[in-house]
């Protein structure tokens, strides 16, 4: 509503925010980050750190731009002179206990204390004569060490356990410059939740154990990806050294993760570097595979499906792209097709604090994208169905115990387009390797029906190629002139016509937090707002 | 009085009556002097009528902050939809301060009669008497008081069959200055820590558990049964000074004068005569050098200045500083200042929260610096330095802790620089060893 | 935070802990909880509780007072920090507390502290006397600057302490 939004002059720049806005948030608006430190998006504001310390015309004192909401009329000015130099005193009184640890200390070149001294500090101490305080390194529990001579007393961590978590683990202990962060020897940081104290600590006081003296933060390129864990789709970003995936961190989406991942998410990326993959097309010759080109590999393929008749069965990982599942369940189109999709299951963990977030029991971050295209969760009935099965499509599902016993008894051809070799693909006709996640482009649907992109972060191995690739070169048929798509988003266009919640959409359309589909229905789902199963 | 001194004539005696007085802790023996009057009065008037009456008394805030008690309880609601709350602040820390601890001891039943009447008047049922852990003789003294007003029916579901409901809970306080810090009050109530809060929300909005509360000192409460039973204009009229800081204030004098203790005047009383002839002037060959007026988070004033200034909110501000608790610390010419305002730093560091950036480190620093000052290692950049830090440790933080860190330094080089310097020139043995 | 080189970790209880609230103190608690709309508000009162009967503040009580208050123990042991008077590691029989903040400083405190220091065999403050009868600690402020120097001697308030009325004070404390 018009009258619900106030207007204001940041710095120059005139803005209109709704009401109830504060400074700091409006200032986004004009393009001015105000420096700040305690303040942030998704924690209570206490207004501790006064860094964000602004002049507001008209009012006798430098006011806290992380409380104080915007009025009618407001002239605030953030870089004054008066501002700045509060600004500088934060900064130095910040800086003299600190302890001089950035050629050691994790947080070098992503520190919001680097920042902003760099930016606005004084050049030189005055604090040269004394003693820093200085407290021992603890463990807070399974990923969390604290550096307490690092610690800036922002509190963000404790209010993240508070508030957020809902499990007060964290706290204030003593007072005034004795003051650290405190837990109880009766209690662990190990809330399914907790390692988002890392992330949250502006500073390097809060260190993950996981990525203790790994990599540099300038040595890291950064990919904005979706978090293959479950179905709720929290928005990641990969970073990588060198081609190896070394952290997973949270990306901000304000409709799916708010600034969150839980430790399962952030943890679970190993698999991402392992080197045990399939690196070349295999063909099945007599009682062994040989591995080939993508040319003869392809023309198999297309020989093979030519030639069966009958029943289909497409067992795909809950991790395979949307434009891999719809590309690869086209191929089998004129047969009877049973289509699954792996959902293995795992203890829901919510987030108090946020609505709608949790670690979702359903580990599978593109079911609602498989079940859009026709993929169910039966996987024990399509499993049964491959002894009568023509043809049997593994879309780099993990098969083990029974599951590979009833794809060792499939008299009919069985595909896979895997990244791992399994024991139970000794009889398959074809072995293609594909793209993990990590390595292509492409798109999940989570929960809430929100599409969202994905991109690759770290090269594929060898040959290896998206399965989206793979279906589509065979759909398109052979010869120069075959319209097979080239990027993901070009597979992504064919799903429309087949698929119409897809029609009218492009990855363009996307952006970095998704959008929802509409006209999609609703998931049934276990959790705290879905159905239960 | 001048307790523990005999009364001086130039005193007016109201709340300090019976300082001394043992019988008057009683319930019995505070009826016979005239309690529990006032409240009976003011129950049967109605909420409004009895802040009107404050507002038009004059009365200001006796903790320090020095604010119109009616005008702070006019914003409370005036209908009673959630519980109101009354918060009586017995947390009485301020180096200098000592009054409130005289009323508890001698005369409980004064301030239970002004909770009442004030926690009737803001629409709360429920008064909390927060006070300080170590004052543990008006622990139990006050305990036992409130336990009498119950027996006898001042307090309670009924409260002298008015129909309206008044209880107290007595909440030790477990040590800490800064928890006489309103906000910081309402944390420690309940069961935080003393943090103080930002402001908006104001109390009155959202105070204690999130409910519309209001706290007033002691001193402040016990003036009110008072200006029920003589009237607004007799407590206005009580005025030598600025018309807008009316009736009596206890000071408490203490250091270096012949009779420290609590004085009861009225306000604009000249405070030559509180130091000389109430106190008795400095000891036998001493001079005064400084005082403290307001408890010491004010600046510090030369005795020219003390001499010459009005007791009253205004008159003190026009000399330089602020009448706050009227905690008045006075210091003779023997007093090493640079070593006392180190010890009021000391003080500060060691209250502070450790919220607020400026105050949590600035305290901290500012400390370390006058150590080295006074170890022999000062230097003539500490002189800047000091004044930078309580630049930046002045009006940029949640409550004033480090601005009253900051007063007595920069008052102190202001005022007393020489012996700084001769500390820094080395002209003057070092007070501490070394760091 | 010198006194503490882990977080928790002065108190090596080997002995389990045995419980504070039963019988009268329960009792108490209990009626505590009518007085405050929250649990939470009873944090103080409790802690003073377990002060009372065992002396100090331990680790395993902060557990018991958590439980019996619905809060976790991190957060108990926040407040617990907080405030000075808590002792949360075991002191003298006999705990003085002696102003030094600058009203009773200019009068002589700091005399009265080495007097003390001196009397009770404790040597420096904050340690206890070799006998355990006594632990010695500097305070701010204690509200009686006029009567300097106070001193709090358990939970006696006692006025106007010179260094010759010292040795007086000690004998009322065996």
């Amino acid at each position: 509503m018009a009258d619900d939004l106030v207007n204001v002059t940041i710095d120059g720049m005139p803005v209109s925010v709704p009401k109830g806005t504060p400074i700091i948030e409006a200032a986004k608006q004009a393009g001015v980050l105000v420096p700040h430190y305690c303040y942030h998006p998704s924690l209570p504001s206490p207004a501790v750190c006064r860094m964000c310390l602004v002049e507001v015309e008209k009012a006798p004192k430098l006011m806290p731009a992380c409380v104080t909401t915007v009025t009618e009329g407001q002239v605030v000015h953030v870089n004054s002179a008066s501002a700045k130099k509060a600004r500088e005193g934060v900064l130095e009184l910040l800086l003299i206990n600190h302890p001089l640890d950035c050629p050691i200390c994790d947080q070098a070149g992503e520190c919001e204390l680097q920042d902003y001294v760099f930016q606005e500090g004084r050049s030189g101490t005055r604090y040269s004569e004394y003693a820093k305080r200085y407290n021992p390194v603890e463990d807070f529990g399974p990923d969390v060490l604290y550096v307490p001579n690092r610690c800036i007393l922002c509190t963000r961590c404790v209010r993240f356990m508070d508030d957020v978590a809902g499990t007060p683990v964290l706290n204030v202990s003593e007072r005034g410059d004795r003051a650290y962060i405190g837990i109880s020897e009766q209690q662990t940081l190990d809330h399914p939740w907790s390692g988002n104290v890392v992330d949250l600590c502006p500073v390097g006081s809060l260190l993950s154990k996981d990525f203790l003296h790994k990599a540099r933060a300038w040595d890291l390129d950064k990919s904005a990806s979706v978090c293959p864990g479950c179905t709720q789709g929290c928005n990641i970003n990969i970073d990588t050294r060198d081609d190896v995936v070394v952290r997973i961190r949270p990306r901000p989406n304000l409709e799916v993760n708010r600034h969150f991942i839980c430790d399962e998410g952030r943890m679970n990326y190993r698999w991402m570097n392992r080197g045990d993959r399939i690196e070349a097309p295999l063909v099945r010759d007599g009682g062994r595979h040989i591995a080939t080109d993508w040319d003869t590999a392809l023309a198999r393929l297309e020989q093979v499906l030519r030639g069966a008749s009958g029943p289909a069965v497409v067992l795909a990982s809950g991790r395979a792209s949307t434009e891999s599942l719809g590309l690869v369940r086209r191929l089998v189109d004129r047969f009877e097709v049973t289509a699954a999709v792996q959902v293995p299951l795992g203890d829901e963990a919510p987030l108090p604090g946020i609505p709608n977030l949790a670690l979702r029991r359903e580990r599978a971050p593109n079911l609602a994208g498989a079940e859009l295209l026709g993929y169910t969760r039966h996987w024990e009935a399509a499993l049964q169905r491959t002894p009568s099965a023509a043809v049997v499509i593994v879309l780099d599902a993990d098969l083990t115990g029974a599951d590979e016993a009833a794809l060792a008894a499939a008299p009919g051809a069985v595909i896979v387009l895997g990244t791992v070799f399994a024991e139970a693909l000794r009889n398959a006709e074809l072995v293609l390797p594909v793209t993990s996640m990590a390595e292509e482009n492409g798109t999940y649907v989570n929960r809430d029906q929100r599409l969202q992109r994905y991109q690759q972060a770290k090269s594929q191995p060898g040959m290896a190629r998206p399965a989206w690739w793979i279906a589509g070169e065979v759909l398109a048929g052979p010869g120069p002139s075959a319209e097979a798509p080239s990027t993901a988003a070009d597979a992504f266009l064919l799903l429309g016509e087949r698929w119409p919640v897809f029609a009218g959409l492009s990855h363009g359309d996307l952006g970095y937090t998704g959008r929802v589909l509409r006209g999609a229905p609703e998931l049934a789902l276990s959790g705290s707002d879905g159905g239960g199963r | 009085m001048g307790y523990p001194h005999p009364s001086h004539p130039k005193e007016t005696v109201v709340l300090s009556q019976y300082f001394g007085d043992p019988e008057a802790r009683g319930y019995d023996g505070w009826v016979k002097r005239g309690g529990y009057v006032a409240l009976r009065k003011a129950l049967g008037m109605t909420r409004d009528a009895i802040i009107e009456e404050v507002k038009a008394s004059g009365l200001r805030g006796r903790g320090g902050a020095g604010f119109p008690t009616g005008l702070k309880w006019s914003f409370m609601p005036k209908e009673v939809t959630r519980p109101h709350y009354l918060v009586c602040n017995a947390d009485e820390s301020e180096p200098g301060t000592f009054k409130d601890r005289e009323i508890m001891r001698w005369t409980p039943h004064a301030m239970i009669e002004g909770c009442a009447i004030a926690a009737y008047a803001i629409g709360a049922e429920r008064c909390y008497i927060y006070i300080r852990g170590e004052f543990t003789d008006p622990l139990r003294i006050v305990s036992a008081a409130v336990e009498e007003a119950y027996a006898h029916g001042a307090l309670g579901a009924d409260a002298f069959g008015s129909g309206k409901r008044i209880d107290m809970v007595l909440h030790r306080g477990a040590g800490a200055y800064i928890c006489g810090e309103e906000t910081a009050m309402m944390n420690s109530i309940e069961g935080k820590r003393g943090n103080p809060r930002i402001k908006p929300p104001f109390p009155a909005a959202a105070g204690l558990f999130g409910m519309p509360t209001t706290i007033n000192n002691v001193e402040t409460l016990t003036a009110v049964p008072h200006i029920l039973n003589r009237g607004a204009a007799w407590y206005k009229g009580l005025c030598l000074g600025n018309p807008k800081s009316t009736g009596t204030k206890l000071i408490s004098i203490c250091g270096h004068v012949q009779r420290p203790g609590n004085y009861e005047v009225t306000m604009g009383t000249p405070l030559k005569d509180i130091l000389y002839d109430m106190a008795g002037g400095p000891k036998p060959g001493r001079t005064f050098k400084a005082v403290i007026p307001g408890g010491s988070s004010v600046p510090i004033m030369t005795r020219e200045e003390a001499e010459a200034a009005l007791f009253d909110y205004e008159g003190i501000v026009e000399k330089g500083s602020m009448l706050g608790s009227a905690g008045m610390i006075v210091m003779d010419d023997t007093t090493d200042m640079v070593y006392q305002i180190w010890r009021l730093a000391r003080f500060y560091a060691h209250e502070s929260c450790a919220q607020c950036t400026q105050c949590r480190e600035g305290t901290a620093w500012t400390t370390k610096i006058l150590e080295r000052i006074l170890a022999g290692k000062g230097k003539q950049e500490d002189f800047q330095l000091l004044l930078d830090l309580s630049e930046n440790m002045t009006g940029k933080t949640i409550c004033v802790l480090s601005d009253s860190c900051a007063a007595p330094v920069v008052s102190g080089i202001q005022k007393f620089r020489s012996e700084f310097e001769a500390y820094i020139a080395g002209a003057r043995e070092p007070a501490l060893a070394a760091v | 935070m010198s006194a503490h080189s882990t977080q928790g970790g002065r108190d090596t209880h080997t002995a389990p802990h045995e419980p504070v609230f039963t019988g009268d103190t329960r009792a108490r608690l209990e009626r505590l909880f009518a007085l405050y709309p929250t649990k939470q508000a009873c944090l103080l009162p409790a802690l003073w509780m377990v002060q009372e009967v065992r002396g100090w503040i331990s680790e395993s009580a902060i557990g018991e007072v958590a439980e019996v208050l619905d809060l976790t123990p991190a957060y108990v042991k926040g407040v617990v920090t907080f405030y000075t008077m808590y002792h949360t590691h075991p002191v003298g029989r006999h705990f003085i507390q002696v102003c030094t903040t600058s009203p009773c400083n200019i009068c002589g405190a700091e005399d009265v502290v080495k007097a003390l220091l001196q009397a009770t065999g404790c040597g420096e403050l904050g340690a206890t006397s070799p006998d355990g009868r006594f632990t010695v600690i500097e305070v701010e402020c204690l509200g009686a600057c006029g009567f300097a120097t106070p001193i709090l001697v358990d939970d006696d308030f006692i006025e106007s302490v010179t260094p010759d009325t010292v040795p007086g004070i000690l004998l009322r404390y065996p």
